[in-house]
């Protein structure tokens, strides 16, 4: 019986540590939508026209450490 | 035993707790941030020699600041220093409208801090940056 009452207490401690964890500050998604936007910018990749919509749609996420 | 599976099955609920907070985005597909980033980008072609020659720099705010005036021509200085103004402008609009977008205005300094790292980061070699110390060339 003791152990379930632990169980339990546990799980809805770690469900309201998540909760809880949404609320701060997104970091790692944040660096991912800041490279996006600084690609654009400065045009990283490639110096004329990059046209992100049409040649690297999904690669935008995945390649911010190649580089 | 039974407590192990329990155990188990926790570490399951909060590994998938864990993905799904790891999927949390943020936006930046709104009309105000597409507005600022074409912005930005139009006057990166006029920046571009000015980050190259030292004449501008990258500040550790996640601004840009004038660095070397002497590398600029007298004549251009006031032009320079109007485009580090409007470029600043629209960072600080930039930043405060990713936290807008998100629901949290309270996030426009953190926003700006991860904007000041990757800036830099992924500055060009050459180019001037504000560390602790102060100026130096990446």
């Amino acid at each position: 019986m003791n152990k379930n009452v632990i169980t339990l207490a546990l799980a809805s401690f770690s469900l309201a540590a998540c909760v809880t964890i949404n609320i701060y500050f997104p970091a790692a998604a944040t660096e991912k939508a800041a490279d996006k936007i600084i690609d654009e910018v400065w045009q990283t990749p490639k110096p004329e026209q990059p046209a992100n919509s049409e040649t690297r749609p999904a690669d935008n996420n995945t390649q911010k450490e190649t580089k | 035993m039974k407590s192990l599976i329990k155990l188990a099955a926790l570490l399951l609920a909060l590994s998938f707790a864990a993905a799904s907070w790891a999927a949390a985005d943020i936006e930046i597909n709104t009309p105000g941030v597409v507005a600022l980033t074409q912005s930005m980008q139009a006057r990166y072609a006029q920046l571009a020699s000015h980050y190259a020659s030292g004449a501008v720099g990258l500040t550790a705010d996640g601004f840009i600041a004038v660095h070397d005036a002497s590398a600029v021509p007298l004549a251009e200085r006031q032009a320079v220093n109007a485009l580090v103004a409007a470029e600043n402008h629209d960072r600080k609009a930039l930043y405060s409208e990713i936290a807008r977008a998100n629901g949290h205005p309270e996030w426009a300094d953190d926003i700006r801090n991860t904007f000041a790292q990757r800036w830099i980061l992924r500055a060009q070699a050459g180019w001037w940056i504000q560390g602790p110390k102060g100026w130096v060339k990446k």
